[in-house]
């Protein structure tokens, strides 16, 4: 593998007021490849995303190491990360209907990604946000740029966030739960437009998701999380080998098309998956 | 037992018609799936047919009764409805005791007490949490609470409405398996609005697809695995859901 793009070690985060760690001893590398993080509501997926972007300053946060490519995470000052944040890593978060600003033409949002880091002309950051649109399959594009919010559909709404994403040539794109709020038949439209976009140019994505499915059919490896611990990391197609019990058993308690009907395994939760050592 | 049936329902918000006319039965004790993308109008129905929306026409029976004819008291105890978000559909500032006891108090039914801990027995919930604020319990805790509420009044028909979408797929599990124990134990008909075919083909008989108001197509839960559909939309819908579940 090349130089990795993000090297994280031990990294745990307490939310202020919090007994309890959200976040424990999370180690990973990434590549140019496609890194999916799942886990149950509450395992401390998000935070992690979050973490890694700086966006909980109020949080206790401590690692060995926390690197971007050049930059050092833990010591970058707020000032740096502002360079980087929305340039060379950025974050695509979950429900387009709440992450966009209602009030505001979504072209003229897409375009001010790119002003926000890109000196240029007001004229050339349109064009550059008309041409990102239309990669992100939207037909008309200089029509859905005049369009607000409301106007447009979910799926939409969800490449209008993409291309604003990816509109600044990042080397690492952060995905929380990207297509969860929406239908299934949109769902994969737009997973296989992030998909190749991704590819395409060569950046690191890390997928946070609490869908096996979707991780399994658009990552490459897998962090399994449970209760801010990596339990398990596997390589994506060999999800169905997991060998931690938490992985198996929710693996096994999905209903499947053409399954039996029985009765779902469901998971039985020991105590001692907060503390056992990380199968890899 | 009873059956339900949806005649020519029809309703239209304003300038927009919601449903032009939706037609189709569910026989007592069927498991009937309602699926289709986010506004085609699956809620609506539920909603219709329970009468919180009652400015539509056509007709919906239970067990061969208009629910229009029927009273409000007479409507809650032939069905109950579970909602999708058990954040958002149990009071914050009510105890499990406040929301089982409601019902009762207002059908003047006796042996309160019995019939609560029954409830909680049921659903699978241990019985001190009868004084448990929804703060105080998981999200699959307080779906189970909501079915409980269903419960309560002993209906015959229930409308489930994506139930289990706001959960993690261990907590679906739970309470896909307590929905189906509870349709076995006491022969309920349920009428399930899913956006997750998985979902409906582990649960229901058969399963209607809709698309913006119209229902393309009624397919037996058999048609899912080798997708017969033969609506255009309804393959689409059944393709998609089979590529993003193939690798499992």
């Amino acid at each position: 593998m090349q130089t990795p793009i993000l090297e994280v070690s031990n990294l745990s985060l307490r939310y202020p007021g919090a007994s309890e760690p959200a976040v424990r001893d999370v180690s990973f590398t990434l590549g140019r490849e496609r890194l999916g993080i799942v886990g149950e509501s509450g395992s401390g997926k998000s935070t992690v995303g979050r973490a890694l972007m700086r966006l909980l300053p109020q949080a206790d946060l401590s690692a060995d190491v926390m690197r971007f490519e050049d930059v050092d995470l833990l010591r970058a000052s707020e000032r740096q990360m502002l360079k980087v944040r929305g340039a060379r890593m950025s974050m695509i978060l979950q429900d387009p209907k709440f992450s966009l600003n209602p009030i505001r033409r979504c072209g003229d949002q897409v375009a001010e990604a790119y002003r926000t880091h890109v000196r240029c002309t007001k004229a050339e950051a349109r064009a550059k946000a008309i041409a990102m649109l239309d990669a992100v399959q939207i037909r008309d594009p200089e029509r859905v740029f005049e369009f607000y919010p409301h106007e447009v559909s979910g799926g939409m709404g969800q490449r209008i966030m993409i291309a604003m994403m990816l509109l600044t040539d990042p080397q690492l794109v952060i995905a929380d739960e990207p297509t969860s709020a929406l239908d299934v038949t949109v769902r994969l439209q737009v997973l296989k437009i992030l998909d190749d976009l991704v590819r395409e140019r060569g950046i690191g994505l890390v997928m946070i998701s609490h869908d096996l499915n979707l991780v399994r059919n658009f990552c490459d490896r897998v962090l399994i999380m449970y209760a801010g611990r990596v339990v398990e990391t596997l390589q994506a197609d060999a999800l169905d080998q997991a060998r931690h019990p938490y992985t198996r058993g929710l693996l096994a308690a999905q209903p499947r098309i053409g399954g039996d009907r029985t009765a779902l395994p469901v998971l039985d939760r020991d105590p001692a998956w907060l503390t056992s050592e990380t199968h890899s | 037992m009873k059956s339900v049936s949806i005649n020519r329902m029809s309703i239209r918000f304003g300038a927009i018609t919601v449903l032009p006319e939706v037609t189709f039965d569910v026989a007592a004790g069927e498991c009937f799936g309602l699926v289709g993308e986010s506004g085609s109008g699956k809620s609506t129905i539920l909603r219709c047919a329970s009468m919180l929306t009652d400015s539509w026409t056509g007709d919906a029976l239970i067990g061969g009764k208009s629910v229009r004819e029927m009273g409000s008291d007479e409507r809650c105890r032939a069905l109950q409805m579970v909602f999708q978000d058990p954040y958002g559909s149990l009071h914050p500032r009510h105890s499990v005791r406040t929301v089982l006891s409601e019902p009762l108090k207002i059908h003047n039914i006796g042996d309160r007490e019995d019939r609560m801990a029954q409830a909680l027995r049921d659903v699978g919930l241990p019985a001190d949490f009868i004084d448990r604020y929804p703060h105080q319990l998981s999200g699959g805790q307080r779906q189970r609470v909501a079915i409980a509420r269903a419960l309560i009044l002993e209906p015959d028909v229930l409308f489930l409405d994506e139930p289990t979408s706001a959960l993690d797929v261990s907590v679906q599990a739970e309470i896909i398996n307590l929905l189906m124990r509870l349709r076995e134990e006491k022969g309920f008909t349920y009428v399930m609005v899913s956006h997750d075919l998985a979902v409906i083909d582990h649960m229901c008989d058969r399963f209607a697809v809709m698309k913006s108001g119209d229902i393309v197509e009624i397919l037996p839960r058999e048609a899912i695995a080798g997708n017969q559909a033969t609506a255009a939309y309804a393959r689409e819908l059944i393709g998609a859901s089979l590529t993003y579940d193939r690798a499992v």
